[in-house]
């Protein structure tokens, strides 16, 4: 078992990360480590959206582009540092649509070169796609224009998790995106609420819901880890927490101050 | 939600539901893909799409205003846009403000776009647009929309002027008719209560609405 610290060395500058969907499993234990890092030109991964994670990642200067299919706070509305980032042209913008970034993983987790895709054909994502392409059917008698998207490999893959087995083999549920994340993977990264003793993959019931330590790179304990957001089956997302995080990050000076207050917050003396 | 609970009532089979974000409304157990796995196979029979900006040839923009990439007001993205609205059969629009900024005949970004050029495999899209002042309806094969009627307090008049694209419509346009008791009383009780499930915030606001219609009119 590691800690936050020895995680945060693997997300080095100029990988690609991936992050999930603000209700899977956001890893927020891990942003502090990684900003204190100040490791930049990170290509970040949205699976398949992206959230307070990206947007303070973002407001801290470490990211170099992004693909997605969204970044908002949800309730909280639009995402702040994100939109400031897009105005100002700080980040390059790979605009995607959900199926298509599973299609990316799915390709890179098959060792595939890419997956073929239905929709996108008259959009102007796929105008602005240039890694995106559109053949014509090759199974079909003629025409059938379709989409290729090519496999998305992520450097390291970053998540949080209800628990992990002392052995690394982590929980997932039905939260299968996150399978997914790790098996496209070279680098998984897991934070955990609590590690048990029992092997998870010796209960058949278990063993289902279970990525296996086969994919996992290292597990470190975040009691709370994906607060302010919640965790399925464990705790509720705490939104007045995020609509604070919303109204401070209106201004580069306010998102300073919220990082500043939560860093004393989250790391007593 | 509301189809649901009526067809309940009347002891029948309600249509599955299902929300992102949400716990209740979640019957997958394959991750975020499985939804538009389904879609793309067409197990998905309806779908409410929303939009930063909706044009009359039904293109949806949920990506932002100006020049792309460096638009000046940007929206979250288009989420499952850019499939769901080519694969699942029915998709309803709907956006409550309707202006002429949010109605524009001419969207600054496709995320997705209603119709698609012959060849293109095309199973579903737009058959209507729900506004905060009417509704209409969407032929495909004009392509544009077609109103339906118009909600009580609002005249043709207004729709026209607060609509960014043209459309077609009756001389005298039908009232949209306002639910009967039993509806109304669904809507506020146990649809309100699952709506609050996965969007608390944005169900309690309703509720302050409802509670205090008058505050709208001032």
């Amino acid at each position: 078992m590691s800690d936050l610290r020895a995680l945060a060395a693997y997300v080095e500058p100029g990988i690609r990360l991936a992050l999930p969907v603000d209700y899977a499993g956001v890893s927020m234990a891990m942003t502090g480590p990684i900003i204190a890092r100040n490791t930049r030109d990170l290509d970040l991964v949205c699976v398949p959206t992206g959230g307070l994670q990206v947007d303070q990642l973002i407001g801290a200067g470490l990211v170099r582009s992004v693909e997605t299919s969204a970044v908002s706070l949800g309730e909280a509305g639009g995402a702040p540092r994100f939109n400031a980032a897009v105005k100002d042209g700080i980040i390059a913008l790979k605009d995607a649509t959900c199926p298509a970034i599973h299609a990316g993983l799915m390709a890179a987790q098959k060792g595939s070169p890419f997956m073929p895709m239905r929709g996108l054909i008259g959009s102007d994502l796929l105008r602005h796609r240039s890694d995106w392409r559109v053949i014509d059917n090759p199974m079909a008698d003629g025409g059938d224009p379709v989409v290729l998207i090519p496999a998305i490999k992520p450097d390291v893959t970053l998540f949080h998790a209800p628990m992990a087995d002392r052995f690394g083999n982590v929980w997932i549920g039905r939260r299968r995106e996150l399978a997914a994340m790790a098996y496209a993977s070279a680098t998984t990264l897991v934070t955990v609420e609590r590690i048990v003793d029992e092997n998870l993959l010796a209960d058949e019931m278990s063993a289902a819901g279970v990525l296996p330590a086969l994919y996992v790179t290292e597990v470190a304990l975040a009691p709370k880890g994906a607060w302010p957001y919640g965790l399925w089956g464990e705790y509720p997302t705490d939104t007045a927490e995020i609509l604070r995080y919303a109204r401070a990050a209106r201004s580069a000076e306010g998102f300073a101050d919220y990082m500043a207050g939560s860093k004393t917050q989250m790391e007593p003396a | 939600m509301l189809l649901r609970a009526l067809k309940q009532q009347a002891g029948e089979k309600g249509p599955r539901i299902s929300i992102l974000g949400s716990v209740e409304h979640n019957f997958f157990t394959n991750g975020s893909a499985e939804l538009f796995d389904c879609a793309g196979q067409g197990r998905i029979d309806a779908f409410f799409l929303g939009g930063g900006q909706i044009d009359g040839h039904a293109n949806i923009n949920l990506v932002g205003t100006g020049d792309y990439p460096l638009t000046p007001v940007r929206w979250p993205g288009s989420f499952g846009s850019a499939y769901l609205y080519y694969v699942v059969p029915r998709v309803i629009l709907f956006r409550e403000e309707h202006t002429p900024r949010a109605l524009v005949e001419k969207v600054d970004f496709i995320s997705t776009p209603g119709v698609s050029d012959p060849g293109v495999h095309r199973s579903g899209g737009p058959i209507a647009l729900l506004t905060g002042k009417a509704l209409f309806g969407f032929d495909k094969t004009k392509p544009g929309f077609t109103l339906q009627s118009i909600h009580p307090g609002h005249d043709l008049a207004e729709i026209k002027n607060a609509t960014g694209f043209r459309f077609d419509h009756d001389e005298r346009p039908d009232q949209t008719m306002p639910p009967d008791p039993q509806t109304l009383e669904l809507l506020r009780g146990r649809v309100y209560d699952e709506v609050a499930e996965t969007y608390p915030d944005f169900a309690a606001q309703m509720r302050r609405d409802i509670e205090q219609p008058l505050s709208h009119a001032s």
